[in-house]
């Protein structure tokens, strides 16, 4: 179940991630797009509000000033006295309802000769006109030290003052425009006087006021040094400069901004609004007083479509991408079903169920291919199960057969020791141990007549049934004919000629073959193709000469000479198949006719059984538990001679 | 309506106008209930009056008043704003002020003028009067000021900055300064007065860096002039020894009160400023007490000298009356109202 989560985890974790990647990114890009355009456009809006607010504001304050400068003018240009000064200010307070009061003041001595000091200030009260004398008012300060006359003097320029509250106009924001009066033209440079006039800028911070800019954006003014003058934050109006504000926010961000304002530059920013919300702002000059107008345009209202646009996409896109999910999640679920039934089914049959039905086969998509492959897999291993079972029980009805065989085999040699135990003349003993269950060496010993004891040993080349077969026909034919015949010799001719007659598979068997007079100690023999035997007499062992002869079956007609020897009592005749000699240990080396030879020479000659043992131990030891290659054959005689 | 203008063009920034004495005066006794009602019958009742109009200059009483510091003192002050045309040395002599806040120079020269005044406290230690000039003016010491057009204050404002100019043989093109920096900003003078805790401020405030602007210290040409200090008649020290020794204690007190919580002083100061319909901001008054801070010696929100330094006040008295500002000028125990005491 682990794998079936994970799989189904992974599809849906990989697909959802990635689909919720690519919906992001094209969300972003979308938002990050249309604000893009958004803004281009807000751009050009905002500019053509902000010039259009800040020539309606500019040109109120224009015309004041030419007005103003009208009046100077008229008094650079001609001679006034009081009464015709006094004209001149009425007439132009009558004609220009935006102005509030008109003043001329002049410099010690300027205008009368005795005055050290003349100011007439006209202004409006109930109505009507009033003038009064600002030379002769009571106050700390002469006129010529207030800003309104200073700094135009000063400066020799046309010089609005900052705004100003003046509670005598019902706490209005008022503001004065300044204009020196120069003495033989301006070129001449020396200031005679300082005309100005006072308007309320109530009117102009009103229509900067209520601009309405969406819902919550708005337009604000600010003084040519940062004093807030229109704006939303009422309590700020001329309290707080922008750089207080930006002082108190700790933002020189804001700062850097303000002076770029006051510069007079104009500029399209996206900042945190003093009223403390992202907003774009356009700010642009208001030429004659060094203002700043600004309009702001709060960033949530304007992205307000957009991010609701974003809003809806995003449940949308999300909505989708957990449907897609549930759809992954069924389509795994078939996917990983099928194969987790296969999975548990095959387990079942890996323990060796292989009757369980395979899950049904729906669809030819790839687990249904799976699962046809599985199902011919299992009818295959099911019918190779089938074959090999038969096959055992074949082997094993043929490995009993075999061990029935060498049963068979060995009750044919002769078993019993001593076998001629009413024979004190000689003593003999044989054995033959076959390397596979049935072998192709034999021994076997027999009385011809009273007094000659035939014995030999035998070879049949190959091993196994084939050879076991061969040895039977070889065994019979040279006991029936070693009784016949009685001369080793003839024997080995008359057997192979029978045994070459029908030999199409070309096996043979090498054999030596021995007759032994009881009575005299003489022993014939012939040899076809054996190893030769040993002698051993007096405690030295050597081969009998024995001619080699050919093998017996393949080549009818052959001949074996009879040699013979003379045993005296005590010596022994030693017998053996190469499986002796070509005994092997785990290095692969042959145990050699030498060690032969030495081994029979040192055996105790107590008796045949004894020497044929402590060969087989010297054997065992040599070959240290190696796997036996070859039937092992050993006879021995020792003749005693005749009591 | 001239006058009116001209009241309204002083209040626009940094100073306040001409003040009414009226209004704030009957707004402080309106409001005063509070303190009225805590009051024991034993309050003794106390004017001061200050320099200016209420700004954090003064943070120090209007914390100490707002803080029930004076009543708990057994005082019921009323503090009376001063202004252009109130001569906090006159309100004391003609005894329409208890106490008053002046600076150190203008002290002695009342008391050259036969004013009877006792120094009780010398709340600033040293002078906080600067010549700001842009750095495209290129001064950058008191003597490059020779032959510039510089703005100064009238009356008791000019004495340092005259003072130095005829110690440095420098000529100046004096113009008067009004009560704005407006004309400096303009570009009308090379250099203008300036309070490091105001008008200083106001320039940045106006947008002006302060790397733009080079600033002329003038404590550090030699002669200190301490300002804002303590004062009463000789007689009132005499008649009300405890009331004038519980005004020092309860004026210091606020002071420190007011360093130790900055925020709620500035709080107390803008509502007292709101009151009297001056302009006002948080950041200017801030700025301003810390500068107050800066300039009274205070060490720590507990620490506060609050005395005349005797070094100080005979250097000053010396420089003085050998630049003949002043004829005399009484011993320092005299002057402290401890003549006695020292003897």
């Amino acid at each position: 179940m682990k794998a079936n989560r994970s799989i189904v985890f992974r599809l849906i974790l990989v697909i959802s991630l990635w689909s919720g990647l690519i919906f992001i990114v094209v969300l972003g890009y979308n938002y990050h797009h249309s604000r893009e355009v958004l803004e281009k456009e807000l751009e050009k809006n905002a500019a053509n509000l902000a010039l259009s607010l800040a020539n309606k504001v500019d040109a109120e304050l224009v015309s004041v000033s030419k007005v103003t400068e009208g009046v100077a003018k008229a008094l650079e240009t001609a001679d006034y006295d009081e009464k015709s000064l006094r004209l001149l200010l009425r007439e132009t307070l009558e004609a220009n309802p935006g102005i509030y009061g008109s003043c001329a003041a002049f410099e010690p001595h300027e205008f009368r000769k005795e005055s050290v000091a003349y100011a007439l200030y006209f202004f409006r009260r109930n109505g009507t006109t009033d003038a009064i004398r600002l030379d002769r008012s009571s106050g700390s300060l002469p006129y010529f030290y207030w800003d309104w006359y200073q700094i135009p003097f000063e400066l020799g320029r046309k010089e609005w003052s900052e705004p100003y509250f003046d509670e005598g106009w019902g706490n209005q924001l008022m503001m004065t425009c300044s204009v020196p009066v120069f003495k033989g033209g301006k070129s001449a440079g020396q200031v005679r006087g300082i005309v100005t006039s006072d308007l309320s800028i109530e009117s102009l911070t009103r229509l900067v006021s209520s601009t309405r800019i969406l819902r919550t954006g708005y337009a604000a003014l600010i003084s040519r040094q940062g004093v807030i003058l229109a704006h939303p934050l009422k309590q700020s109006i001329m309290n707080e400069t922008f750089f207080s504000i930006a002082e108190e926010r700790r933002d020189p961000g804001l700062r850097k901004l303000g002076q770029k304002m006051i510069r007079g530059e104009s500029g399209f920013v996206f900042y945190k609004s003093l009223v403390g919300v992202k907003s774009w702002m356009y700010y642009t000059p208001i030429r004659s007083t060094g203002w700043t107008l600004a309009v702001i345009f709060p960033e949530a209202e304007l992205m307000e479509n957009i991010t609701n646009l974003t809003m809806v996409m995003t449940v949308i896109g999300f909505l989708g991408i957990a449907f897609l999910c549930i759809a992954v999640f069924f389509i795994s679920k078939s996917i990983t079903s099928p194969l987790i039934a296969l999975a548990g089914t095959s387990r079942k049959i890996a323990e060796g169920n292989f009757e369980l039905d395979l899950p049904p086969i729906r669809t030819m998509d790839e687990v249904g291919v799976l699962t046809a492959s599985f199902q011919s897999m299992v009818t295959s291993l099911k019918q190779y199960i089938r074959n090999l079972t038969e096959t055992t029980a074949a082997k094993e009805r043929i490995q009993s057969e075999l061990k029935l065989a060498k049963d068979i085999q060995a009750s044919l040699l002769p078993r019993i020791f001593p076998p001629f135990p009413e024979r004190p003349e000689f003593d003999i003993y044989a054995m033959m141990r076959p390397a596979k269950e049935v072998g192709g060496d034999f021994y076997d010993f027999f009385f011809t007549d009273r007094n000659s004891l035939c014995f030999l040993v035998a070879d049949v080349a190959d091993k196994g049934v084939p050879a076991a077969l061969y040895m039977m026909v070889a065994k019979t034919l040279l006991k029936s004919e070693g009784q016949r015949v009685g001369d080793p010799g003839k024997i080995l001719c008359n057997v192979n000629n029978i045994l070459a007659e029908d030999n199409e598979n070309c096996m043979f068997a090498t054999v030596f073959v021995a007759i032994l007079d009881t009575v005299t100690g003489e022993v014939r023999y012939a040899n076809a193709g054996h190893n030769p035997p040993l002698l051993v007499r007096s405690g030295s062992a050597a081969y009998v000469d024995a001619k080699h002869g050919l093998v017996l079956g393949p080549l009818k007609d052959s001949c074996f000479e009879t040699g013979s020897l003379m045993l005296m009592p005590g010596d022994t005749i030693f017998l053996y198949t190469d499986g002796v000699t070509e005994a092997m240990n785990r290095d692969g080396e042959f145990f050699g006719d030498a060690s032969v030879l030495e081994t029979v020479g040192k055996a105790s000659k107590t008796g045949a059984a004894s020497i044929i043992s402590s060969v087989g131990e010297e054997l065992g030891r040599f070959t240290d538990g190696a796997e036996q290659a070859d039937d092992i054959t050993m006879l021995a005689v020792i003749y005693r001679g005749m009591p | 309506m001239k006058t009116v203008k001209r009241k309204s063009c002083m209040k626009t920034r940094l100073f306040s106008g001409i003040s009414r004495i009226v209004m704030p005066f009957t707004l402080f006794f309106l409001v005063s209930p509070l303190f009225l009602l805590d009051a024991s019958p034993a309050l003794k009742k106390a004017r001061l009056v200050t320099l200016w109009q209420p700004q954090a200059q003064f943070a120090g009483y209007y914390a100490a008043l707002d803080r029930g510091i004076y009543a708990k003192h057994g005082i019921d002050l009323t503090i009376i704003p001063g202004g252009a045309v109130i001569s906090p040395a006159e309100m004391l002599r003609s005894g329409k002020a208890d106490f008053a806040v002046l600076w150190l120079a203008s002290a002695l020269r009342e008391r050259d003028a036969g004013v009877q005044l006792i120094n009780l406290s010398q709340v600033l230690q040293r002078s906080s009067m600067m010549l700001v000039s842009r750095k495209t003016a290129g001064i950058t010491g008191i003597e490059a000021l020779n032959g510039r057009k510089v703005s100064l204050w009238d009356g008791t404002l000019s004495l340092l900055p005259r003072f130095l100019f005829r110690k440095y043989g420098i000529t100046v093109n004096e113009v008067r300064q009004s009560y704005t920096v407006n004309l400096f900003l303009r570009g009308g003078v090379d250099a203008a007065s300036a309070m490091w805790y105001n008008e200083y401020h106001v320039m940045l405030e106006s947008g002006i860096d302060a790397d733009e602007l080079n600033v002329l210290f003038l404590n550090d040409y030699g002669v200190n002039f301490p300002e804002d200090g303590l004062y009463t008649l000789e007689k009132t020290v005499r008649n009300e020894p405890q009331l004038t020794a519980a005004f020092i204690d309860a004026s210091l007190e606020g002071w420190r009160y007011a360093f130790a919580h900055p925020e709620e002083s500035v709080d107390i100061i803008i509502r007292h400023m709101h009151k009297a319909h001056i302009p006002a901001n948080r950041a200017h008054q801030k700025w301003m007490l810390d500068r107050m801070r800066d300039l009274s010696g205070s060490k720590g929100s507990e620490h506060m000298p609050g005395v005349l330094s005797r070094t100080d006040y005979e250097t000053l008295g010396r420089e003085m009356k050998a630049a003949g500002l002043i004829r005399s000028y009484p011993s320092f125990g005299t002057f402290t109202g401890k003549s006695h005491e020292g003897q």
